[in-house]
């Protein structure tokens, strides 16, 4: 089977889960009756719509390849690490900081991504982004809680854009025997990650009554993470035939996915606790802002890459 | 063309979405007055009105920034429909409100910064008593309070570069006039009600 059949599949199999999850979102508004039944189906249904608007904007930026696809993630980065900022105090004085950020930082990581040059990808933030804001922040001699000021932009960096772009990163991989199957890796991430996110909210409206961290996300429950948690390890192993792993590594994979989806979600909503916000945004109807649905693929990405890039390239 | 690139600009780089609180887009000659903390202040309103609204509605401009290179200054007049107002105007009170008084005149609307200049603080400064003059001289047009909540943040006084910090946009309940009141009560009032929109600081 030839790359472009399997992606054709998958997207179709995408295409008849969404289909069955609308029909269902469809009965379940006809039948909710109370008050706050009917705000969860509504709240469901612009979540199904929203997700139709997502899919089909991957679906063409895998059809139209890695240039756009890495441009798609760099957008993403761009909304989520704006998202960050606007919830973060920053001061006048942060503003050199931010311009490199946004203007320089940001593009250089995708654009190192694009040319493939892996050992500068994975320290230019970390190491060069680390060096350069504090130094460009004491440039303008503001010191009113300056290390604060300083981690939180460098935090939010890490967070949207080296964790994010740690995603796309994958399409660079050459693995032995599978050339350009860096898009079926990504699809993995990316299904696998949301897939048990959708499942763990299912599972949690369902069945939830054990809260794991009531202070910082009422919503994550032992019942839901169990039982979400082993319908996307179970669906991993389902895809093994799209990766390089045999049906347990696959499993195995998508498990490390979802424990770092799932603390990324349990520590952001710590940080939007902190900020005192419910959600990141408003962008996306029904899901709040980019980074609520980037959260737990931006913990896992950078596990999920380095895993495949150590163990089959 | 430029006006749909300067809209999606705009959206992209500070979102600019607005808040109707208390008043709703309608096609009613009004003041929309707002605090005032950068550049970006004009056209982020600017873009928040409905199509309809914008075409007449006239931001008022410093000449001494958007009168300031070609670019700018078609931008600020063609564009944006701006009125360039002077703010070193010597004479009597009120004698810089002429262009002003022309827009209201012929029934459209304007957007006005009444502090006269950017501050940097959350909360606006004292008003000028333009919109005094205006609010006493035109009875029935509107007075829509607004407050920018962000553009401080995203293009600080002395930078040359805005940085993707999200703005919104919020008109809040038309500001009554009460007959016999002095002006610096009405202008106070009016502050007040600029500031009773911004939201609670983040932190």
């Amino acid at each position: 089977m030839s790359l472009n059949d399997k992606l054709f599949i998958l997207f179709a199999g995408i295409v008849a889960l969404l289909g069955a999850a609308s029909l269902i979102g469809f009965v379940l508004s006809r039948r909710a009756k109370s008050e706050t039944g009917r705000a969860t189906v509504d709240n469901l249904n612009a979540r199904i719509k929203a997700w139709w608007v997502m899919i089909a904007i991957f679906a063409v930026s895998f059809a139209l390849g890695r240039g756009v696809t890495l441009m798609l993630f760099a957008l993403t980065s761009f909304y989520t690490l704006r998202e960050f900022v606007s919830l973060t105090p920053t001061r006048a004085a942060d503003h050199l900081p931010l311009v490199a950020s946004f203007y320089v930082l940001l593009p250089l990581q995708y654009w190192l991504i694009s040319i493939d040059w892996y050992a500068l990808f994975t320290i230019l933030i970390p190491v060069y982004g680390f060096l350069l804001l504090p130094s460009l922040s004491a440039l303008k001699g503001d010191t009113e809680q300056f290390l604060l000021r300083v981690s939180r932009i460098q935090w939010g960096l890490m967070l949207t854009v080296y964790c994010i772009s740690h995603a796309p990163a994958l399409l660079t991989l050459d693995i032995p025997g599978r050339p350009g199957e860096g898009f079926l890796l990504l699809f993995f991430l990316i299904t696998i990650a949301q897939f048990s996110d959708v499942m763990q909210y299912v599972f949690g409206k369902l069945f939830g009554r054990t809260k794991i961290a009531p202070v910082v996300s009422p919503s994550k429950t032992v019942e839901g993470l169990a039982g979400g948690g082993l319908s996307a390890v179970a669906a991993g192993a389902a895809l093994w035939w799209i990766t390089p792993f045999t049906p347990l590594e696959a499993a195995a994979m998508a498990f490390a996915i979802v424990a770092m989806g799932f603390l990324g979600g349990l520590a952001l909503s710590a940080v939007k606790r902190s900020m005192g916000v419910k959600d990141w945004g408003s962008m996306i109807s029904g899901h709040g802002g980019v980074l609520d649905r980037m959260d737990s693929l931006s913990f896992a990405a950078p596990v999920f890459f380095h895993l495949t890039r150590y163990f089959y390239t | 063309m430029i006006d749909l690139a300067l809209i999606g600009l705009t959206r992209f780089i500070v979102g600019g979405q607005a808040h109707w609180m208390g008043s709703s887009p309608e096609m009613r000659q009004r003041i929309y007055f707002a605090n005032h903390s950068s550049h970006l202040d004009t056209l982020l309103i600017w873009s928040a009105l409905p199509r309809a609204l914008r075409a007449s509605t006239h931001p008022i401009a410093a000449a001494d920034y958007w009168g300031r290179g070609a670019v700018r200054r078609h931008i600020g007049l063609k564009v944006l429909n701006g009125v360039l107002v002077e703010r070193s105007t010597q004479g009597p009170p009120g004698a810089a409100l002429a262009p002003l008084r022309n827009v209201l005149c012929e029934g459209e609307s304007l957007i006005l910064f009444p502090e006269g200049t950017r501050g940097s603080e959350r909360l606006p400064g004292p008003f000028k008593s333009g919109l005094y003059w205006l609010s006493q001289e035109f009875p029935d047009v509107e007075l829509i309070p607004t407050y920018l909540d962000n553009p401080s943040r995203a293009f600080p006084k002395g930078t040359f570069l805005p940085v993707p910090i999200s703005c919104t946009v919020r008109f809040g309940p038309p500001v009554a006039r009460h007959t016999g009141e002095e002006k610096e009560a009405f202008l106070e009032r009016a502050r007040a009600a600029v500031a009773a929109l911004a939201p609670e600081p983040i932190g």
